[in-house]
């Protein structure tokens, strides 16, 4: 069963990967990744950053993207933990663990998940920069990433 | 009734984070509801002027310009999402 999490609480990606494989000799594979609060954005020093995001749906369009990899490769499983709240820099923000037999599976669906998050879930970054705070404008790059997965009917207002 | 809900930019641009209001005849889709609110000018004109990028969900589910809206709905509008 998928474990989806937002939360403000810190996680340990260690318990994660060993969570999601317990007792399932038929995971061959764990792919894992990591999001972590960086100290620079846009050539400025990030002192601080909250993360504010949309209560129920965020739960909902996470479990669509996690239905939409379980769907696409034979994976055996799939973890989403986010954060939410005030985060400074080195501070983890987001994990995704896919287990599956094969690592290209497990792999594909890994960076499947994280692209459609970044383009899909409702949350919405604001930074604190010695210049007063700013929120984080969306990148054309990571539009470009989820794009390539082709999904098709699923375009924003 | 018809609950509408603002996030991030948005919600600090229009200083409101959620009213409920009832659809005026003729306002049946997300797009038809954007241009009825951005009608209240002011801040509603120029953060829901057409050029500028908003997205929308209808009962939590991400939505079209022509997504249908209906009394009982729960609306959304929100910036391009930067999470992750």
């Amino acid at each position: 069963m998928p474990i989806i999490r937002v939360q403000t609480e810190d996680f340990d990606a260690g318990v994660e990967v060993t969570r999601i494989r317990a007792g399932r000799p038929d995971v061959g594979a764990v792919a894992a990744f990591v999001g972590v609060c960086r100290d620079l954005n846009d050539g400025e020093r990030v002192a601080s950053m909250t993360l504010e995001h949309y209560p129920g749906m965020t739960e909902r369009e996470l479990a669509r993207i996690v239905d939409e990899a379980l769907s696409r490769w034979r994976i055996a499983d799939v973890t989403v933990i986010h954060r939410v709240g005030r985060f400074a820099p080195t501070d983890q923000i987001v994990l995704v663990v896919v287990a599956g037999a094969h690592r290209g599976d497990a792999f594909a669906a890994c960076e499947l998940v994280m692209d459609y998050l970044k383009t899909r879930a409702p949350f919405w970054k604001k930074e604190a920069t010695a210049a007063g705070s700013r929120w984080v404008e969306a990148r054309a790059s990571d539009d470009a990433a989820a794009e390539r997965w082709h999904a098709p009917g699923r375009d924003a207002a | 009734m018809t609950k509408v809900l603002y996030f991030a930019k948005l919600r600090e641009d229009l200083g409101c984070e959620s009213e409920s209001l009832a659809l005026p005849e003729g306002v049946k889709t997300v797009a038809s509801l954007r241009v009825h609110l951005a009608a209240r000018g002011g801040p509603w004109a120029s953060a829901l002027a057409p050029e500028r990028a908003v997205r929308a969900a209808v009962n939590q589910q991400i939505a079209k310009p022509e997504t249908p809206v209906a009394t009982g709905d729960e609306v959304a509008f929100f910036p391009p999402v930067t999470g992750g």
